[in-house]
């Protein structure tokens, strides 16, 4: 073996198992990663594929049973296996640090910011770390006021004000290997942006070399230097990013990259997407040969007899797959060609769900100071006043941030929530506000599909009792002729008969939401409600959900719908979409209209926070900064007037903005700059160089 | 947080006037005429109707219960059936004595509980987490009759070490009371170890497993500091709570406890009551014993929502 050259990451042979037992399965197996100083490498897979574990082997702090069969880790030159308890900590106190997903878990809820930084900068006196250097940094991650955010404790800061924080605590050290595991997993689309410009700006150096490990392809793009596939604990593809995202080898890789949304096509038709079909094998049942076979369009029987090794392709590429050179010269397609299609037009069809003016407020406490001086009781307007049309068979997709109220209108629409004024119709039929309200042909007409499924199904029935309810209670089958429906169910949502007898914790996080979408269709609904229904699955399964609902309503003429903070995954189910902000439309108009100039400047900095999987397309424009202002203060004028990059100072402060609608588009904005002005202003951003390809 | 302690005072009030008509009625409940009691079985019908009238039980049932609630709350609690002595500083120097055992209990079964369940959360699974978790279910199991007279026969029969016999003089300082005491407060302990020390475990395995710890350790921090610093900060908080309410278990362990050792605390005290059918001293003990629970539960609540900044500050 040869010796390892000093200097960031250096990772031979990584086999990882958990528990001690002889044939405990392997997690990981035979990895080599090399980062070198000033480089950033994406680790990139779906869940399952190993890649938290590869990070957590790397800092020898790996949970419960896990242990390293063989293989080492060098961190500049140490070999991390060889190092003693005082040596681990010393590693772990200045040079390796670990910036973690889900960010609120991450630290401690009992104790102020200050106190955690203080502890990174000083394990052993906090109470004598120095302060200035950390109110420094905190200023240098972006964040405002930092002896507010000192004595704040986490709960009290925002999703993205928490993931600075804890990229703060990371970078006080200046470690020489930063590991990002899916740091902006769970934020929206806009703060992920200003969290991926922040890495890019803040984070890479001469001397650090950082590993970022990510299910999105898409997020990878924008940051990393060079991208590494893990597929069931297999390194499958390693390449330079631009080779990488031009052209991947390994038919995982390219199912990955085409299961991604897009919202630019040449030709500004709708691509399509494709979901991989089946799921990551569990370490214990992975198949002899190549592990990625059994899902794999390419596989050919000498696949499954031998695990591929890893073949050098030339350019610093190396892919684990006996068929790379086929796939290299083009004569093997791992997916075929995104087929692209019209988006469908909507204005003849039918109005299926049609909101009017919805209002939606929540009193705000008052102190009990302020309830004796009789202070009138103030209220959030969470909706103001909501207009929307679905379309009979169409979708209608909602987007905005977390705090726009999208889902407040989602969930006033289906009557958990009842809006306070207003009203929606379903088919020209007034719907009462409240769910109990609400009558059982009513209730089967109107379905909703959560967010998350885990809370939504109940964990101790079976996927067939689940299913059976709504044909046994609300129309009156008999077991029979429910079991039978049942099954045509988990047919549809291409799921077998036998997930019937499984329990929701015997399925994957894609399998919840299919059996979600199944309990929706069972009722035969004339519309869905879509909350965030994709949103926090694996780029891969959320594709194949995607594609799963279009085919459905493909089938059954159902309206929908969507909500979601991605444009590029609303856009791409939509034929017509709506963006919200504090509670306001403020664009909606046909899904060609809406993407194309000219915009809104919220949907503007929507669309360049969309990530895209193409390292040459890096945001052109700043990303939105700020969280949403807090929405118990009264508006004036223009609610997004305080971030707005193209603010015109006292008219948006403090007049409404005029509603505008486009003559040939069907297209309407609020805002007080004129439809050809925001046109203008993105000919002119286009006309000096198309983005990223300056030399 | 102001607005919290309204609430929770208020829930305490409302507590207590509840369990004082709950105790009322079940008194009125029980056999037996309070008149008879006094006047023996011979009494004739005018001397009871008189004993009646004079106790104001031939009144309506609430009007009864408002005299007594009033009286109850003036400081009026009535004098004892049995011995025609005022009942409240005889329940107030009982109570005194019974909190003199309880916080000699809770000194020594808190820490204890604590230290014990931390440890068995350290070496989770392995021997001293199965030697505390056993041995603190063995003795769950067995009675305080049994534990207190095995301890007897130990410490007091064979080694000598200790008196057997709590029978304290009223007016004895703590200290002079202290080698009595501590037999039935370790009875007493036994009780209540179990089960906080089980729910502490319990705690510090959960809080450990949890990221922020992860991101400390990853920080460098020595095992020491982590434990201090972050793991027990948090998962102590629980532990107030299951504090408070094994006080409640403690109260019914004390009334055993008390008779074993003869110690002469409200739990003697209401074993007395029954035995003599006293329907007004059984009604002060009860609602004496209540409060205290109340009250123990408000403070634990009190202190959870001021150590827990996610409460504090909402």
């Amino acid at each position: 073996m040869s010796r390892p050259s000093p200097g960031g990451l250096n990772v031979r042979g990584l086999t990882v198992a958990y528990g001690h037992a002889r044939g405990a399965p392997e997690v990981l197996r035979d990895v080599d990663l090399r980062i070198r100083p000033g480089e950033t490498v994406g680790l990139v897979g779906e869940s399952g594929s190993g890649k938290s574990t590869l990070a957590l082997a790397v800092l020898r702090s790996l949970p419960g049973e896990g242990r390293i069969v063989r293989g080492t880790v060098h961190v500049g030159g140490d070999d991390v296996g060889a190092l003693s308890a005082d040596g681990l900590r010393d590693l772990w106190r200045r040079r390796v640090k670990l910036v973690p997903q889900n960010p609120l878990p991450s630290m401690n809820p009992s104790l102020p910011v200050g106190r955690q930084l203080a502890e990174s900068s000083d394990p052993d006196r906090p109470a004598r770390a120095n302060r200035e250097r950390i109110d420094a940094m905190l200023d240098s991650v972006g964040l405002p006021d930092p002896p507010r955010i000192r004595r704040a404790y986490p709960f009290e800061l925002s999703g993205g004000q928490q993931q600075r924080v804890l990229i703060a605590m990371a970078l006080l050290t200046e470690p020489e290997l930063l590991i990002l595991d899916e740091p902006t997993t769970n934020l929206d689309v806009t703060t992920e942006a200003a969290i991926l410009e922040l890495v890019r700006e803040r984070v890479r150096n001469e001397r650090t070399a950082v590993l970022y490990v990510s299910h999105s392809l898409a997020v990878v793009a924008q940051l990393c230097d060079r991208v590494d596939v893990l597929y069931a604990g297999d390194l499958v593809e390693r390449a330079p990013a631009a080779a990488f995202y031009d052209a991947p080898l390994h038919p995982y890789a390219a199912g990955l990259l085409a299961a991604v949304p897009k919202l630019e096509r040449p030709d500004g038709r709708r691509a399509q997407i494709r979901g991989m079909e089946g799921r990551i094998p569990d370490p214990a049942f992975r198949p002899g040969g190549c592990a990625f076979a059994p899902r794999c369009p390419l596989a050919i029987d000498a696949c499954r007899e031998e695990r591929p090794p890893l073949f050098d392709a030339g350019d610093g590429r190396s892919v684990s797959c006996i068929r790379w050179d086929g796939i290299a010269s083009g004569e093997l397609r791992p997916v075929p060609p995104a087929d692209a299609s019209d988006r469908r037009g909507s204005h003849d069809r039918p109005v299926a769900l049609v909101a009017e003016g919805i209002e939606k407020r929540y009193p705000v406490r008052r102190s009990v100071l302020d309830r004796l001086r009789g202070r009138p009781a103030p209220s959030v307007r969470a909706l103001r006043g909501v207009d929307l049309t679905v379309r009979h068979g169409r979708t209608l997709g909602l987007v905005g941030e977390s705090g726009s109220g999208k889902s407040t209108f989602a969930r006033a629409a289906i009557g958990l929530d009842p809006a306070s004024s207003g009203r929606f119709t379903l088919g020209g039929d007034r719907l009462p506000p409240a769910l109990a309200r609400r009558d059982r042909a009513t209730l089967r007409r109107l379905q909703m599909v959560f967010q998350s499924s885990e809370e939504a199904l109940n964990p101790h029935r079976t996927v067939g009792d689940t299913l059976r309810r709504p044909f046994v209670h609300l129309a009156g089958l008999s077991r029979d002729e429910a079991d039978q429906r049942v099954e045509d169910l988990l047919h549809a949502v291409r799921l077998g008969s036998d997930f019937a007898q499984r329990t929701p914790d015997q399925l994957s996080g894609g399998e919840k939401q299919r059996v979600a979408v199944a309990r929706a269709f069972a009722s035969e609904p004339d519309a869905i409600l879509f909350d965030e229904s994709v949103s926090g699955l694996d780029v891969s399964v959320q594709a194949a959900i995607l594609t799963l609902l279009e085919d459905l309503q493909e089938e059954r003429e159902v309206s929908y719908l969507f909500v979601g903070h991605d444009l590029a995954v609303v856009a791409h189910l939509a034929d017509h979409v709506a963006v919200l902000y504090l509670g306001q439309v403020m664009e909606d108009g046909s899904t060609d209209a809406v993407l194309r100039p000219p915009y809104h400047p919220y949907t503007e900095a929507l669309l360049a926070a969309v990530p895209r999987p193409d390292p040459a397309l890096r945001p052109d424009r700043p990303p939105l900064q700020g969280d949403l202002p807090d929405p118990r203060e009264a508006v004036r004028g223009c609610p997004f007037a305080s971030r707005c990059p193209r603010v015109i100072p006292e008219t948006c402060h403090d007049e409404p903005p005029p509603l505008r609608t486009h003559e040939d588009a069907d297209l309407r904005i609020l805002c007080h700059h004129p439809l050809p002005d925001l046109l203008a202003v993105q000919r002119d951003l286009a006309t000096p160089a198309p983005a990223g390809e300056t030399p | 947080m102001i607005r919290y302690l309204l609430r929770r005072l208020a829930f305490l009030g409302l507590t207590v006037i509840l369990v004082s008509m709950l105790v009322f009625a079940v008194t009125q409940l029980l056999p037996g005429d309070p008149a008879r009691i006094l006047l023996g079985r011979e009494a004739g019908a005018a001397a009871l109707a008189e004993v009646r009238r004079d106790l104001g039980l031939d009144q309506p049932v609430p009007v009864q219960y408002g005299r007594w609630a009033f009286a109850f709350a003036s400081g009026d609690w009535g004098t004892s059936y049995a011995s025609g002595q005022a009942i409240r500083p005889l329940v107030t120097q009982r109570m005194r004595a019974s909190m003199r055992l309880a916080g000699l209990t809770l000194l020594i079964a808190v820490p204890l509980a604590l230290l014990l369940g931390v440890v068995a959360a350290l070496y989770v699974d392995r021997w001293p987490d199965t030697l505390v978790s056993v041995s603190a279910l063995a003795v769950v199991g067995l009675p305080e009759f049994v534990t207190g007279l095995v301890l007897i026969q130990i410490f007091s029969f064979q080694l000598g070490w200790l008196p057997a016999n709590a029978s304290v003089a009223p007016d004895a300082t703590f200290l002079q009371t202290l080698p009595q005491l501590i037999l039935p407060a370790v009875t007493a302990t036994l009780v209540m170890l179990a089960y906080v020390a089980r729910l502490t475990r319990a705690s510090v395995v959960e809080e450990m497993r949890r990221p922020y710890v992860r991101t400390a350790r990853l920080k460098g921090i020595r095992p020491g500091a982590l434990l201090r610093r972050h793991v027990l900060r948090n998962a102590l908080l629980p532990a107030i709570t299951v504090i408070a309410i094994s006080f409640g278990w403690l109260i019914s362990g004390l009334i055993v406890v008390e008779n074993v050792f003869n110690y002469p605390g409200l739990g003697r005290l209401l074993t007395f009551a029954i035995d003599r059918r006293d329907l007004p001293m059984l009604q002060a003990i009860t609602l004496v014993a209540v409060l205290a629970f109340a009250l123990a539960n408000l403070l634990a609540d009190l202190a959870y929502a001021w150590l827990d900044p996610r409460i504090r500050l909402a």
